[in-house]
């Protein structure tokens, strides 16, 4: 029944001091969120209120939460490999665990932290923006977070339990096969992807059909805010990115677990395949994360310039354009495979040409700043600090896709520079921008000013000391996924100063969690429209009531808010608001929960090649979309009186302020 | 409390840009050429720079500007016009100027991606030397065909003459780099890969994988001399004379996961190369079925 386990230690990871001070403070956690659940009789309310929830609001939450941790642990990973580079001399990390710690890196915070941190965004305020009571459908947006979530938990699992994989984070074969990574970790990779891979491609069906279907009266698609412009075409990237993904992880699966030979060295398979299709995924993914961060600075900018967004219609097309052209770029991964000038000439000048839109994004939104009023609260500071940014990153990236000089960047830590400063100047500041702004939104207060700012400054500083050195480590022919190097390379002093940034970074991260912590300590309740801002998100109270919109809104502009608040200000008069109605909601739901508990069974039966345990799993997933499939009893209705009381109390509190 | 922090943040950014400035003073590889390969690849790297540069050097002082200029102080004088969204002539303009600088970069790179095509001999009126490299885990492996000599993670080849490498892998996927030279090339088990380089003068090289391939990775380093054409002479016979010769068994066991020293080897087995390339040719095969889980 065991089968493949020999000893104790080929379960549990054992032997590495760093290792087990990892479990033992994981279990001593555990221990601690048991005790104080119990103490204050917090179960019941965790699973009715949390757990078993389909308000996307909710939902948004703990997929924010759930990324905040993994930050944390992607953050450790990277650390820990800024240490051992910045001492290649001490062993502080082995090779084995180095290569294992910047796979995990790599894999959580591209999927398990800008995945879902995004994941929380689009829920928190695509329904609040398009005036809908919630997504198109709630059910399943539940389940695409229990699915993410449990198949994070199995991936991260792998380092305690069984051996981290070690391969790389898109683990190219013959690596990956079962020839050169004996061990359990590739399974633990494969099936952590595939079973967040699933919620990730739900939910972008999700907000597809949420987007196109469910906009408030009035709201035209020209007239939607420019955030859920761009939830739209990174779902749409999603649908079309992310069945490769599946299709590839499961080939490799059957190369692995059923001894096929789709990407062997042996018996006809081609890892060049592999490496194709894992990059027409992997170049659309880049695309998926970082166009909702170009929409939330869309959204920031105007706001906090107190101006309309410049060239609305030209951000919408470059934005498609964008979608539709990462597709076509994926072999700029490896032009050094030689598949000769003609394929490199195609897929350079294809991956140049979306320079044009993005370059056109940024003019676009320095001219929603000029002649603007610019207020710098902290989100607004991430949005200034990417443009110099992802300018920087942008252009390395134009030099590494002319295709004979990435002969000479490929694979050097000029592309590991190049692609933190677009990931981490594009995506996390955007994520960050994001996450600031509609913060009071998601929970009623506001976060301290002061010490965001500290670690805005503490962020952007350590990123040009950690990451520039980098590009003239690359130039000097330092390659990546090195855990050691002579000291007579002369890479040394870069590397300590790259290193001394990255712990800036870490400090800046410590600074958000003291602002969170500080601002629930001295709670300050934040107004409904809180940022006098402009879509329809500010037009009622924070945190949002659970129906969202007491009466269906209808839009009539773009900034359909801001337009309001402006005939407001000139005294003329709104159209009266239709009475109150009966809103109709969905119920809670305990299937996402429990099918996913059966999907990590049956992902953690398939790692250990127990088919005991995964193929009782599967019944048990398989059950439980029956039981939804018979469930009639899903929804109810919010009577009037108890809306009547939510809109009166909520409106009570804002006079307060 | 704001311009404390930005004092801060600047006096901090001015110290980092100098201890970094001081950094770069020593050549860097990739921008220290010494064959023609690795000087056209540099001029490429300078004329691209110097192409993303003339939209990114405005466009960060415009921001710098705009972002100064319309600032909510109540004693700003600057214009404000909330509604101002839209203006044909300056979207075509920013439209307009991504697409030039694309343009012509895009023509720059379509013409060296077939001049640099690493598989194109280079002209000289030598003919090429011709050194098969094979990554193995976790070392490199150099047969000179003609010379019939072999060595580990060391070669040693002719100034001024073309070195024709030709590639390949009998491990996990590799990349073969020497910067100096010019550009890397993946090695692949069952393929070959072709690429010319060229060293102009006299020096040691530094060659490695470029291309992750398991847990000595790191160990993946090549020394690469040039040295005059007598020298090199000198060198192969050398080699010849040298105890040990590769053979069948030699190779086997060398192939196996572990890192090496340099060493050299007066001869290897015939066709030894090709053999490599050909081991998972469908058909050949002794090697078929599936794999023992």
């Amino acid at each position: 029944m065991w089968g493949n386990l020999e000893s104790f230690s080929d379960f549990f990871v054992t032997g590495d001091p760093l290792i087990l001070g990892a479990q033992v403070s994981i279990a001593l956690a555990m221990v601690a969120i048991v005790l104080v659940l119990t103490i204050f009789k917090k179960w019941g309310w965790l699973w009715r209120e949390w757990l078993t929830t389909v308000d996307h609001k909710r939902v948004g939450i703990m997929y924010i939460i759930a990324s905040i941790m993994m930050l944390f642990r992607g953050g450790v990973d990277a650390l820990l490999m800024r240490v051992q580079l910045a001492m290649p001399d001490t062993n502080f990390l082995h090779a084995e665990h180095y290569n294992a710690i910047f796979t995990t890196h790599g894999v959580i915070m591209i999927l398990f932290m800008a995945m879902p941190l995004m994941f929380g965004l689009f829920n928190i305020a695509v329904p609040l923006q398009i005036g809908a009571r919630d997504v198109a459908y709630p059910f399943l947006n539940s389940l695409s977070f229990w699915l993410f979530f449990f198949g994070a938990m199995l991936f991260n699992v792998s380092f305690v339990i069984g051996g981290s994989p070690d391969a790389g984070w898109v683990a190219y074969p013959p690596l990956s096969e079962l020839s050169h990574s004996p061990g359990v970790g590739q399974n633990f990779y494969i099936w952590g992807i595939q079973i967040s891979g699933i919620g990730s491609l739900a939910t972008g069906i999700n907000f597809v059909v949420t987007i196109l279907k469910m906009r408030a009266p009035g709201m035209k698609l020209m007239k939607m805010p420019m955030f859920t412009w761009s939830v739209l075409s990174s779902c749409l990237m999603i649908l079309f990115a992310f069945p490769i993904l599946t299709v590839t992880m499961a080939l490799l699966f059957l190369d692995r677990f059923m001894g096929a030979h789709f990407f062997t060295l042996d018996a006809g398979g081609n890892p060049m395949m592999y490496i194709n299709m894992i990059w027409m995924w992997g170049h659309p993914e880049v695309y998926i994360v970082v166009v909702p961060a170009f929409g939330i600075f869309s959204e920031v900018v105007a706001t906090f310039s107190r101006k309309k967004l410049f060239g609305y219609t030209s951000m919408v097309f470059a934005m498609i354009g964008i979608a539709v052209m990462s597709f076509f770029t994926w072999a700029h991964h490896f032009f050094t495979m030689g598949s000769g000038a003609d394929v490199n000439a195609f897929f350079a000048v294809s991956t140049m040409i979306i320079a044009i839109p993005t370059g056109v994004k940024i003019f676009n939104w320095l001219f929603t700043m000029f002649r603007g009023r610019i207020r710098f609260t902290t989100p607004m500071m991430w949005t200034i600090a990417f443009i110099p940014c992802f300018v920087v990153g942008g252009m390395t990236g134009v030099l590494l896709s002319v295709a004979p000089a990435d002969f000479q960047f490929h694979n050097s830590y000029f592309l590991i520079a190049h692609f933190h400063q677009v990931l981490i100047g594009g995506v996390a500041f955007g994520y960050f921008a994001g996450l600031y702004y509609w913060w009071p939104k998601m929970f009623g207060f506001a976060l301290n000013e002061h010490l965001g700012k500290w670690a805005f400054w503490l962020w952007n500083i350590g990123f040009y000391v950690c990451f520039m050195p980098q590009y003239f480590l690359g130039l000097d022919g330092m390659t990546r996924r090195l855990y050691t190097y002579d000291f007579d390379m002369g890479w040394g002093p870069l590397n300590m100063i790259s290193t001394v940034g990255g712990f800036l970074m870490g400090a800046g991260f410590l600074f958000q969690v003291w602002q969170i912590a500080h601002s629930i300590r001295f709670f300050k309740r934040a107004k409904g429209d809180h940022w006098d801002g402009r879509t329809l998100e500010w037009s009622i109270p924070s945190p949002a009531p659970l129906y969202n919109f007491a009466t269906e809104p209808v839009v009539n502009d773009v900034d359909d808010w801001w337009e309001t608040k402006q005939k407001l200000a000139k005294g003329e008069k709104l159209a009266p608001k239709p009475a109150l109605q009966p809103i109709h909601m969905p119920k809670n739901s305990s299937i996402p929960f429990i099918m996913s508990v059966f999907w990590f069974g049956a992902g953690f039966g398939f790692v250990w090649d127990w088919l005991w345990m995964a193929i009782p799993s599967m019944v048990g997933v398989a059950v439980c979309m029956i039981a939804r499939s018979f469930t009639y009893d899903d929804d109810y209705y919010i009577p009037v009186d108890e809306i009547e009381r939510t809109e009166k109390a909520a409106a009570l509190k804002e006079a307060s302020i | 409390m704001r311009s404390k922090l930005t004092k801060y943040g600047i006096g901090l950014l001015m110290l980092i840009m100098t201890v970094m400035l001081s950094g770069c003073s020593s050549s860097m590889m990739v921008l220290d050429p010494k064959g023609p390969i690795g000087a056209d690849q540099r001029d490429l790297i300078v004329i691209s720079t110097i192409l993303c540069a003339v939209v990114l050097v405005p466009v960060i002082i415009l921001t710098a500007w705009i972002v100064w200029r319309y600032r909510d102080k109540p004693d700003n004088k600057a214009a404000y016009k909330p509604t101002w969204s839209h203006n044909t002539k300056a979207e075509i303009t920013w439209w307009a100027i991504p697409i030039i600088v694309i343009g012509v970069l895009g023509v720059i790179t379509v013409k060296y991606t077939y001049a640099l095509e690493p598989s194109k001999p280079l002209e000289s009126d030598k003919k090429p030397l011709v050194i098969q490299a094979t990554s193995l885990d976790w070392k490199w492996l150099f047969t000179y065909p003609e010379e019939g000599i072999a060595t580990v993670n060391y070669i040693k080849i002719p100034e001024d003459r073309p070195i024709k490498f030709q590639l390949t892998s009998d491990a996990p996927m590799n990349s073969f780099w020497i910067p100096q030279l010019g550009g890397q090339m993946y090695t692949m088990s069952g393929m070959n890969m072709t690429l010319f380089l060229q060293a102009d003068e006299p020096g040691s090289y530094y060659g490695s994988g470029a291309n992750f391939s398991g847990p000595n990775f790191a160990d993946m380093r090549f020394q690469v001399d040039a040295t005059s054409d007598d020298d090199f002479s000198k060198w192969v016979s050398e080699v010849k004379s040298g105890p040990t010769a590769l053979t069948l068994d030699g190779y086997e066991k060398l192939a196996e996961p572990s890192s090496s020293a340099v060493q050299t080897f007066n001869s290897f087995p015939d066709g030894l190369y090709d053999k490599i390339v050909n081991k998972y040719v469908v058909g050949e095969g002794h090697h078929h079925g599936s794999e023992e889980k």
